[in-house]
């Protein structure tokens, strides 16, 4: 890099998106506007969820954030420095499994720390210790075919947490489960997160999943994707999902974000009509 | 990376429950290793498919609906074992000085002829997967590589290997050297344009992870995208078994001393039907043989893919 330019945010927010456009395929006929003027810091050790109508550049946000992919416009802070290229600082859970099928558990688990060179004895003490936490040490020999959809889940968290990231991206881990994996999961992601002291950014489409895991909801519009309303959820933890509070929280994330579902809606219905 | 895989039976309890009831099986494996009820019916109904085949020709042969002298039935052409050997002489005939009756015994020559071919093919199988892999692999790694060579392989790859036999033969003479060249140009196109569609084929979120953990290129390539792909370029290798087969005869039918396509050649002048028949049954015992091989070599080295054969019958 020729230049550094100077830190104009707080070197201690988790996450700093400043005017954050994106546009997928610039410049060509399929061109089109995922997110536009995304504004949103993100504290050390925060928990947030990002909500909004399918296809509202929520996962682009998060490929953004981890480096993935460049941004078209504006500018992304993590820590004080700009985000350029991935980093293990800012680990990213998909919602298929992601686990390498020829790895054993444990390899899995310490896959970034052999990428450096650190010797196998230290690679497997660390990849217990992750694997630990997910509550799946006794799984280190067991090859990824032969877990549940819950466990790989587990076992991509605790890749990540090998890291020791400061930032974790979730993009919709948990979608792929049944209602009562999802439930135990998001306990277990509390526990890990209350652990690890990381920021969690986290995508999700449901309601019920963003109130009980959220420090604040950041509804994004339908397509292209802006910050439409930020809302903190200021329940004591453990939450009781059936609370007047959460209840009330429900039906305002519902109003907020039915009228983006219709919007996107009435938007895919005007492109497919005949003319 | 774990040396020794466990056999599939006691990794996936799903797959033991196929075929006999599940009593059975359990009495079975406390006598026998399980694996042998499995390769004997295997091996079983290999033998009825090729009964069902022979015996519909013999049928035809006995109603007197084919010709003998055409299409000679089975029982004839792998019936006289000896008359059929010895046109599978290995001996340099040509040169002067070498009798009718020399060279080896006839079994023995079956079996030198048989090694002949199956070495050229196992030769050439394993040079063009070498090189096409390796270009493969290298398309994909450097631009510039891809801008240089592919359009190049594009065109060369739809040229039938037939029109390759002269330039073998311009280069390489006769003997060996041409043969497997043949083989090696056969294969090699198809394999390239194989290997940068499994490469294109990774799933993206596996390199997106190792990205995220900061591997280099070279380490996505090394560590992912080699393994993501080895399932794929085995059954792409499977495939080419066969295409060896096939171009290792119409190489060794120019000339190449001796081999499979040296005698269909003779027996095509010499107007000798059985003898075509008794070479086609070798060269499928031998294809058979080999992709048994191959597929054995895929289980030990890619422990991790699933056998679906199973499932999807089960649909």
């Amino acid at each position: 890099m020729v230049s550094r330019p100077t830190k104009p945010f707080s070197s201690r927010a988790a996450v700093v998106c400043r005017n954050v456009a994106k546009v997928w395929a610039a410049g060509t006929e399929r061109a089109h506007e995922a997110l536009r003027d995304i504004d949103l810091d993100v504290a050390p050790g925060e928990f947030t969820v990002l909500i909004g109508p399918s296809g509202c550049g929520k996962s682009t946000l998060l490929y953004l954030i981890a480096g993935l992919e460049p941004e078209t416009d504006g500018e992304i802070w993590s820590f004080g420095d700009r985000v350029a290229t991935p980093s293990p600082e800012r680990s990213l859970i998909f919602q298929e499994t992601s686990l390498f099928p020829w790895l054993t558990v444990w390899q899995n688990v310490s896959f970034g720390l052999s990428i450096r060179g650190v010797p196998a004895a230290e690679r497997k003490t660390v990849a217990r210790q992750a694997l630990h936490r997910v509550g799946l040490a006794e799984a280190m020999d067991k090859r990824p075919d032969e877990l549940s959809g819950g466990m790989r889940q587990r076992v991509a968290v605790a890749r990540a947490l090998a890291m020791r990231p400061k930032v974790l991206l979730m993009d919709e881990p948990f979608a792929a489960l049944d209602v009562q994996t999802r439930t135990k999961m998001q306990d277990f992601l509390l526990d890990v997160w209350r652990d690890s002291g990381a920021s969690i950014l986290f995508v999700t489409h449901h309601i019920e999943e963003a109130i009980a895991l959220a420090d604040r909801v950041v509804v994004f519009t339908a397509r292209p994707g802006r910050v439409k309303t930020i809302v903190p959820v200021d329940l004591p933890r453990p939450r009781d999902p059936f609370s007047p509070r959460s209840e009330a929280l429900r039906r305002e994330l519902t109003d907020i974000l039915r009228d983006e579902v219709d919007r996107a809606f009435a938007e895919q219905e005007a492109l497919t009509a005949p003319a | 990376m774990r040396a020794v895989p466990q056999p599939a039976a006691t990794r996936d309890p799903k797959v033991q429950a196929t075929g006999a009831p599940a009593g059975a099986a359990v009495a079975a494996r406390a006598i026998v290793p399980e694996w042998v009820p499995r390769a004997a019916s295997r091996i079983g109904m290999t033998l009825l498919s090729v009964g069902l085949f022979c015996g519909l020709w013999e049928l035809l042969w006995a109603l007197g609906i084919s010709d003998a002298r055409l299409l000679p039935p089975p029982h004839v052409f792998l019936g006289n074992f000896p008359e059929q050997a010895k046109f599978f002489n290995t001996a340099q005939r040509w040169q002067v000085g070498v009798g009718l009756n020399t060279g080896p015994s006839p079994a023995m020559a079956v079996l030198i002829t048989i090694l002949a071919s199956g070495a050229r093919v196992f030769a050439g199988l394993l040079i063009s997967a070498t090189l096409s892999i390796s270009i493969g692999v290298a398309i994909r790694y450097y631009v510039a590589i891809e801008k240089l060579t592919l359009p190049t392989i594009t065109l060369l790859s739809p040229v039938s290997p037939i029109a390759w036999l002269p330039i073998a033969i311009f280069l390489f003479g006769i003997g060996d050297a041409p043969a497997i060249f043949m083989v090696v140009i056969a294969l090699f196109f198809h394999m390239v344009l194989a290997t940068i569609s499994q490469i294109d084929g990774v799933n993206r979120n596996l390199i997106n992870v190792a990205r995220t953990m900061g591997a280099s290129k070279f380490q996505i390539y090394t560590r992912v995208i080699i393994p993501a792909i080895l399932p794929g370029l085995l059954v792409v290798l499977r495939l080419n078994l066969f295409g060896a087969w096939m171009v290792v005869l119409v190489a060794e039918s120019t000339g190449v001393g001796y081999g499979l396509g040296q005698v269909i050649m003779l027996a095509r002048n010499t107007f000798n039907p059985s003898l075509v028949f008794f070479t086609i049954a070798l060269i499928g015992v031998l294809g058979f043989l080999s992709d048994w091989a191959l597929r054995m070599l895929q289980k030990r080295i890619l422990y991790w893919v699933p056998e679906t054969a199973g499932v999807l019958r089960g649909l």
